[in-house]
């Protein structure tokens, strides 16, 4: 009897001392210095900034790279590696001025070498395809003297400063043979070191030209598992996490201080309009009818989001146009007999492929899934890794349907419209209209403002009429911090200034 | 007292009640459940457990208990459909690899042994990735992975049977080799099959719920309790008890059935 | 020594097969990695050009042995994802499945072997029979459900450890054994449970051989003949057991990294498979296969050491 107590209590008294061992050092200090940041994917298609797609990857490079321009949290371009240009009367060439005394991460001074290597780079000048279509545009970036810089156009372009402030045109050193896995640039923030799927951890940049960060370590911590996401925040493990669902808020303690913006993205089934049965356009209209976006809102997202009905969110102000969201009203009877004219009165089958990091364009799908199933369309969803969704759906165009939410790389409406061009790299799901290219040209070719505005809104009108994709909403967007910090700060676009967050001033 | 026989056997009982339960419910869950498993409700999110909702609601407000009937049906099925191919294979490549012997068999043996290196639901992954995900194709993955054990089974009992006196006898009058393997001989080997089988169905429960678990077994929103119970960890604050029930009826299946089982095994030891 | 040199030379055979059949698969996986690599903007000719770059173009025996061969002298190749040595990638995480994996192994005889003498000895106690009845549920719990029960009851109810706390072995080892001390814990109980079992009707079923009642004859006790005669015995199907079970707790691991945000092979090796990064995916699942097989090795030698009768 005795011999059997000692033996069961040996395994508790080894898992006590090992507990007692661990509750010591386990014991973390509130320093404040240090933010850890959870992110839904890591940056798995390149370190390198002229190489980033996935808005995920630019909203964190956002902290490493600038360009010859940036934006500010009104969605104004600001100078950063360039002090100051100025444009030609006739919009044909732009001249820069480099910031004097600006340096890369690595301690070099930032050379017109340095930036006409980046320009061109980006410009897809040496050999590669260029992400930023507008700087086909590019004639020639000449260096006129070692602070000046100047780039010449092919065709005058009003929009063309805006393209300098993208991460896609991010000024990098010349000298960097290995962009994709070295990371220097001359942001606020530096990378220290990288653990795929695992992190990247940055610290401050002490150099910085422009108003330092508050905070010195930065870690970007990967949180593939959307399940673990609270746990991991309650726990302490991540002190902050920028795009939350409702579900998740509601779960969150008095620690944590919830932002809400919006997304500023362009949330849709989006429809391979070129495969079976979605080349017609009833069919797609059918859908459109068929989604009921306010039960949507409500089931997914606790009623908050705005409605959208084409590729226009409501923060680009002057191009957003609301009476678009009326275009189809939620009738199911007008799906069926739209269905029924095109021939598909016994409904069909559709595949939904949605990334499986992204929770709430998990739950849209499910929704969607239930409310096609009213018009007899048998939706089913396949969840698939982020970097599979990149080149089977973005890139190889693979795919029937797909729910994911696209954003604008700067603040212009020819960054949300171009992709709907027939003939545009980016265009993953083969809308065409002769028309749609007509109205692009026309409206990127004038140097008139208003009339611009006037050309891009048709565009705007033709997508929701031709039911391009099932246009469903701008997410709200949920930002938790915990209440160690403050000062998270918003930007119309998709990005995460963590130079703006500092640490929570003592109570 | 006058009880038969079986039902002194308290483990056997107990499994048979337990999985009559199972069977039950997900046979009905295929037909009928209080409520559409998929059916949302946006008055009913994360509602707690009530009379017309016996076990709550989950964050679109799907019935829960409709969910899990549904959701065992599933598991159920695929658990099923594994352990078929798995024995169908396995006695296949057993029974020749044990009557015939000779190269093949130590070929095969080898291949047998390099299979088993690997973790069954790591090897199920790669087939997966080949396959693509879904609920058929998760069964067809586990199907293949469980072969090999199956056969290695199947075999040794070959290896037994194959110099006994009655198949020597059966060759001597010139029965062919495919009778005697499956007429003669396989009928022999049933009890050592069927304990296997068991065991074999619940490895099937754990490798679905695990593969669901990780994302790539059933796809939403069809339920299925891995599924389930993955994505009960992000309501673990609100809602433990969706957690606590989802994984409850996989430990609950798997129980009975080795219950089940063991009474079996004790049975026929008697 | 025959006997020896025969399990090295399966062993050889065996892991040659199994690199085999890791190099196959991922040559019939649909998917190109050379579309994979360029991205969005890929042209037709930039793909061929960097399929001919990366050789897969070549023979496919060709590609093995080249394969094997710079294997072997802990060259994986280069990710296709992260563009970085796979050797790089995996050198930070193998040591943490490895010690999660090892972690649990120990537990499991911690837990087991005590337990099963005990409930062996007094086969018919009222804590036998609770245990008993205990281990028979505890045995049909999968691991990631166990990994969220103890992240509710020992994580968020009572705060014993901080969930998705996740301590690097480089900054705070103790840190790092004690976060592990719960995933392993959820890996180790239903197969400790098993293990228990299979040890107690081991021990009862040799206690009733012969040479027991000799030696009980003779006047040894109860004890010297439980610890001299029937454990050496008994152990035998236990550790077949353990063996078999070694690939079993290594995908436990797998799984339950995920439930507790352990950045090990784990996550890596799911991604990396839906990425069709082969290179990382042919390294895990080798390096997995290999420690499996070698401890398997391990396990016969043991035989040897406990039972010369096997030595055939």
């Amino acid at each position: 009897m005795k011999k059997r107590i000692v033996s069961i209590l040996s395994v508790f008294v080894l898992a006590t001392l090992t507990i007692a061992l661990g509750g010591c050092s386990g014991d973390k200090t509130g320093g404040s210095s240090k933010i850890v940041v959870g992110i839904a994917q890591d940056l798995e298609d390149s370190l390198d900034p002229h190489k980033a797609v996935a808005a995920g990857t630019k909203e964190v490079l956002f902290n490493v790279y600038e360009g010859l321009l940036k934006p500010d949290p009104d969605g104004n371009l600001i100078p950063a590696v360039a002090e100051k240009y100025e444009a030609s009367e006739d919009g044909m060439s732009y001249t820069f001025t480099i910031r004097e005394g600006i340096k890369f991460h690595n301690g070099n001074p930032v050379t017109a070498e340095d930036v006409k290597y980046s320009i061109e780079k980006s410009a897809g000048m040496m050999g590669d395809d260029p992400l930023i279509s507008a700087f086909s545009l590019i004639k020639s970036v000449d260096i006129i003297d070692e602070s000046t810089v100047s780039i010449v156009l092919s065709e005058p372009n009003m929009e063309f400063p805006s393209y300098l402030a993208m991460t896609n045109s991010a000024i990098i050193p010349a000298d960097n043979e290995n962009p994709d896995t070295e990371a220097i640039g001359t942001g606020p923030y530096k990378i220290v070191s990288r653990s795929p799927q695992e992190n990247i951890i940055m610290e401050s940049f002490d150099d910085y030209w422009g108003d330092k960060a508050y905070i010195k370590d930065v870690t970007f911590k990967v949180e593939a598992n959307a399940d673990t996401i609270v746990m991991d925040l309650l726990g302490g493990s991540i002190d902050m996490f920028p795009r939350l669902t409702t579900t998740q808020v509601s779960q969150l303690n008095d620690n944590f201080e919830v932002y809400e913006g919006t997304m500023n993205l362009v949330q849709a089934l989006y429809l391979n309009n070129s495969v079976e049965p979605f080349n017609d356009i009833k069919v797609r209209q059918a859908l459109c009818y068929a989604t009921d976006i306010d039960n949507i809102l409500e089931l997914a997202f606790d009623g908050k989001g705005s409605p959208i009905g084409s590729s226009m969110f409501p923060s680009f102000g002057k191009y957003y146009m609301p009476e678009l969201n009326d275009v189809y009203t939620y009738d199911v009877d007008k799906a069926k007999e739209l269905l029924k004219e095109a021939g598909y009165e016994n409904g069909f089958d559709m595949k939904i492929t949605v990334p499986s990091n992204y929770q709430p364009h998990i739950d849209t799908a499910q929704v969607l899934v239930e409310q096609f199933k009213k018009i007899g369309v048998n939706a089913e969803i396949d969840l698939v890794e982020w970097n599979s969704w990149l080149s089977d759906v973005y890139t190889n165009r693979e795919f029937e349907s797909t729910v994911i939410g696209v954003d604008a790389s700067t603040m212009t409406a020819r960054a949300l419209l171009e992709r709907f061009r027939s003939d545009a790299d980016n265009n993953f799901i083969n809308f065409s209209d002769p028309r749609y290219d007509e109205i692009f040209d026309m409206a990127v070719s004038t140097t008139d403002d208003a009339e611009s505005t006037v050309y891009y809104k048709q565009l705007e009108t033709i997508l929701a009429e031709d039911a391009a994709n099932v246009y469903l909403q701008d997410m709200a967007e949920f930002v938790a911090l915990n209440k160690k910090f403050e000062g998270y700060t918003f930007y119309p676009m998709y990005i995460q200034d963590i130079s703006k967050i500092k640490p929570a001033a003592a109570q | 007292m006058n009880k038969p026989e079986w039902m002194k056997n308290r483990k056997f009982v107990t499994g048979i009640v337990i999985t009559a339960i199972v069977v039950i419910l997900s046979i009905i869950g295929t037909f009928f459940t209080p409520y559409d498993p998929n059916a949302m409700d946006a008055s009913a999110k994360l509602a707690p457990m009530s009379a017309a909702h016996l076990l709550g609601c989950d964050n679109f407000g799907r019935d829960i208990f409709s969910r899990i009937m549904s959701g065992m049906g599933t598991t159920l099925i695929v658990a099923i459909g594994t352990v078929l191919i798995g024995v169908m294979g396995g006695t296949v490549v057993g029974a020749f690899t044990g009557y015939y012997g000779g190269v093949i068999d130590e070929v095969l043996m080898r291949f047998n042994d390099a299979v088993l290196a690997f973790p069954s639901i790591l090897l199920a992954l790669v087939f997966i990735s080949i396959l693509g995900s879904g609920k058929y194709n998760v069964i067809i993955a586990l199907g293949i992975v469980f072969v090999p054990s199956y056969a290695r089974i199947v075999r040794s009992e070959f290896l037994r049977c194959k110099n006994m006196d009655y198949v020597k006898s059966a060759k001597l009058i010139g029965v062919s080799d495919l009778r005697i393997i499956f007429v003669h001989i396989l009928p022999n080997a049933y009890k050592v099959i069927l304990s296997s089988v068991a065991i074999g169905f619940n490895n099937a429960v754990l490798a679905e719920a695990g593969m669901s678990f990780l994302g790539i077994g059933v796809q939403p929103p069809d339920s299925s309790l891995g599924r389930m119970l993955s994505e009960a960890q992000t309501y673990l604050f609100i809602k433990p008890s969706y957690a606590i029930i989802s994984g409850s009826m996989i430990v609950l299946m798997i129980f009975g059935f080795s219950m089940l089982n063991e009474g079996m095994e004790e049975w026929s030891d008697a | 020594m025959r006997f020896v040199l025969r399990k090295i030379a399966t062993m050889l055979i065996t892991v040659l097969l199994v690199s085999f059949f890791v190099f196959l698969a991922f040559q019939v996986i649909p998917g190109d990695p050379a579309t994979a690599m360029l991205g969005t903007n890929a042209t037709k000719e930039k793909v061929e050009a960097l399929r001919e770059q990366l050789g897969l173009n070549r023979p496919l025996m060709i590609r093995y042995f080249e394969w094997l061969f710079s294997f072997f002298f802990g060259d994986m190749g280069t990710s296709y994802s992260y563009g970085v040595s796979v050797r790089s990638m995996l050198a930070g995480k193998v040591p943490i499945t490895l010690s999660l994996t090892l972690i649990s192994f120990i537990l499991i005889i911690l837990i087991s072997i005590p337990l099963g003498i005990e409930t062996a000895e007094h086969e018919d106690g009222i804590v036998a029979g609770i245990i008993g009845g205990l281990n028979q549920v505890v045995m049909a719990i999968p691991p990631f459900f166990i990994g969220i029960l103890l992240t509710y009851f020992l994580g968020l109810v009572l705060q014993l450890f901080t969930p998705g706390g996740y301590v690097s072995y480089k900054t705070d080892f103790f840190g790092f054994l004690y976060y592990l001390l719960f995933p392993a814990i959820a890996i180790a109980l239903p197969k400790a449970a098993m293990n228990m079992k299979l040890l107690k009707s081991s021990v009862l079923k040799e206690a009733k051989l012969d040479y027991v009642r000799t030696a009980y004859s003779r006047g040894n006790s109860t004890k010297d003949v439980l610890y001299k005669h029937v454990l050496k015995n008994a152990l035998i199907p236990v550790i077949t057991f353990l063996g078999m079970t070694l690939a079993d707790i290594v995908a436990g691991s797998l799984i339950v990294e995920q439930v507790f945000s352990i950045p090990g092979i784990g996550r890596l090796l799911i991604t990396s498979i839906s990425n069709r990064d082969y290179p990382v995916v042919s390294a895990i699942i080798a390096i997995v296969a290999f420690i499996v097989i070698i401890i398997n090795f391990l396990v016969d030698i043991l035989y040897l050491i406990i039972d010369p009768r096997t030595r055939g």
